[in-house]
């Protein structure tokens, strides 16, 4: 995770920096705008008037990955768009968080059984973060996975971590 | 050196062409638009073939979110297959819900209850109002413009709250089913959609104000993408893209289905411009008439809601089949008007509880179909314009 990652021992200056850079990180998450089906409607009901994702910190959602920290991937994710989800993942820039928004994502959903183009969960595709279980997730839940995020967020450190024996 | 002056800023296609002839070598470039791109509405990719700014063809790809519910309509038996159809057009789940159970219940002869079906208007219209409203919006980010995003979204979290009360979900309904509705009105449901029609009504003359009338907005949409009349039958467009190149055609009224010949209703359909504030720039078959068509439905549905409130009687809700809902070997073939134009259910049974087949007309993908055809000779900022005023919904696509 960049050039600061695993150089330093564990002190007090570099915990006090982890607080100040995940501190940073968590309360600016900019989203990608990845919407795939019903759940992205969700989401965006979740960056609109009532719900309001702003007042966490990650209403600026970005059209492109290169700008994003934080995938949501809302929808269903098929055969034919797991290889560009998973090439969007590669092109958003370190430290880089994914989000399995909606049943679909977690684990196929209502496609588990005959649908032969669903793929059976995106952790089969790219690494995730949070799972939001729901089928669309409201979006109370998704502000509920947002704030797990950043509880994760914060307990990341830039330090060595102890070889393993 | 071209022979007329150059102006700052090419205003319309014929500025742009008489500039580029001859004067610079240019090199057509294939650009991908798409899966991934906040304007196509989920998961579409168009492939561009471009000549600088001017886009000479798109040819759009699909299948990005092929979900087989055909082949799952094949699997389970009837009313478990409803939650599916929710999935198709998510926007506007109801009238999925409806068009289905309508196919179920001709092919087995249910009756519904009268008060059912009244029900069932109220929330295939409250549905239409929403589906309309984040077409509304999401049309406006896609002109850069926000505000209307916001609001549309706020005027639809009411009707969410409706549907919330009525039946538990805020998007995948399931509340419409063989037979009638899941359960009846809750308390207080029909003081609530009054008071949530009164509100509403104005607001519509206001977001007319804020965008459709926006100069800038008619700018953008005005004369962009015209459809002819001859060419929207041919490709088979339907719903507001149709009538917003000026056939007037609503299957509500045409071939009215549920009680649809009761209420009192108008079809707006797309006009030329110059008269009843109408901007003069707009040609019939435009983008902005496509758009101005589903402004003027909301307060059509408006005005069904208001007879709905007035005339739903009491008595049952459901009509409960028996025992497993056996399929006659038959078949039937039955459209509704969706939100985004004629959606058709083809249920074939074969004297058991599981469908022999169900084929699904989604109108978004007979819609899109078009796209070939308009995008060509357009400006790179057109196509999100076009593909905003078609408003397709991918799952309903790709099915």
């Amino acid at each position: 995770m960049g050039w600061l990652h695993n150089r330093f021992e564990e002190n007090f200056i570099i915990t006090s920096v982890d607080w100040a850079l995940n501190w940073a990180r968590s309360s600016s998450i900019w989203p990608l705008t990845f919407g795939l089906a019903c759940c992205a409607i969700e989401m965006m009901a979740a960056g609109a008037s009532r719900f309001d994702l702003d007042r966490f910190g990650a209403g600026a959602f970005r059209a492109t990955p290169r700008q994003s920290d934080l995938m949501i991937v809302a929808g269903t994710v098929t055969f034919k768009m797991a290889s560009r989800i998973r090439r969007l993942y590669h092109q958003m820039p370190e430290p880089k968080y994914v989000m399995a928004m909606g049943a679909c994502t977690v684990g196929g959903g209502p496609y588990v059984k005959y649908g032969y183009h669903v793929v059976k969960g995106v952790d089969l595709v790219v690494p995730v973060d949070v799972y939001i279980p729901g089928c669309p997730p409201r979006p109370e839940s998704l502000i509920e996975g947002l704030m797990r995020l950043q509880d994760k967020m914060k307990q990341q450190t830039i330090a060595r971590r102890p070889q393993q024996a | 050196m071209p022979d007329a002056p150059l102006t700052n800023s090419p205003d319309s296609l014929a500025d742009v062409e008489r500039v580029v002839p001859g004067e610079l070598r240019t090199e057509e470039m294939l650009l991908n638009m798409g899966p991934q791109h906040p304007s196509t509405h989920g998961v579409l990719r168009l492939v561009l073939r471009t000549d600088g700014e001017l886009v000479l063809e798109a040819v759009p790809h699909i299948g990005y979110l092929h979900r087989c519910a055909e082949k799952i309509g094949e699997s389970v038996a009837s009313f478990q297959f409803i939650p599916i159809t929710d999935r198709l057009d998510y926007l506007a789940a109801m009238i999925n819900n409806q068009g289905f159970s309508l196919a179920v219940e001709k092919l087995a002869g249910l009756e519904v209850p009268e008060r059912a079906r009244y029900i069932r208007v109220i929330m295939a219209e409250l549905n239409r109002i929403a589906s309309h409203l984040v077409s509304f919006g999401t049309y406006g980010l896609d002109m850069g413009a926000f505000t209307p995003f916001l609001y549309g979204f706020r005027e639809r979290e009411y009707i969410l709250d409706l549907f919330e009360a009525a039946c538990g979900a805020r998007l995948t309904y399931s509340f419409i089913t063989p037979g009638g509705v899941t359960q009846d009105l809750p308390d207080g449901f029909l003081d609530n959609l009054a008071r949530f029609l009164d509100y509403f009504e104005p607001k519509i003359d206001e977001y007319n104000d804020l965008l459709s009338f926006n100069y800038i907005f008619i700018k953008r949409t005005a004369g962009v993408g015209v459809i002819s009349p001859e060419d929207a039958i041919a490709y088979g467009l339907t719903g507001p893209c149709l009538r917003g190149s000026g056939v007037k055609w609503d299957l509500r009224r045409c071939m009215p289905y549920e009680l649809y010949d009761r209420f009192d209703f108008e079809i707006p359909v797309g006009v030329a411009g110059g008269t009843d504030r109408i901007p003069r720039e707009v040609v019939a078959g435009d983008s902005w008439s496509r758009y101005f068509v589903r402004m003027q439905e909301m307060k059509q549905s408006v005005r069904i809601l208001r007879q709905c409130v007035q005339q739903l009687p009491a008595g049952e809700f459901r009509n409960k089949p028996k025992g497993i809902l056996k399929l006659p070997p038959k078949e039937v073939y039955l459209e509704v008007e969706g939100a985004r134009g004629q959606l058709g259910f083809l249920v074939v049974g074969d004297g058991k509880a599981v469908p022999r087949r169900v084929k699904i007309r989604g109108p978004s993908f007979c819609n899109l179909a078009i796209t070939k055809h308009v995008c060509r000779q357009v400006l790179l900022a057109d196509i999100a314009a076009i593909l905003g005023s078609i408003d397709v919904v991918m799952g309903e696509v790709d099915r």
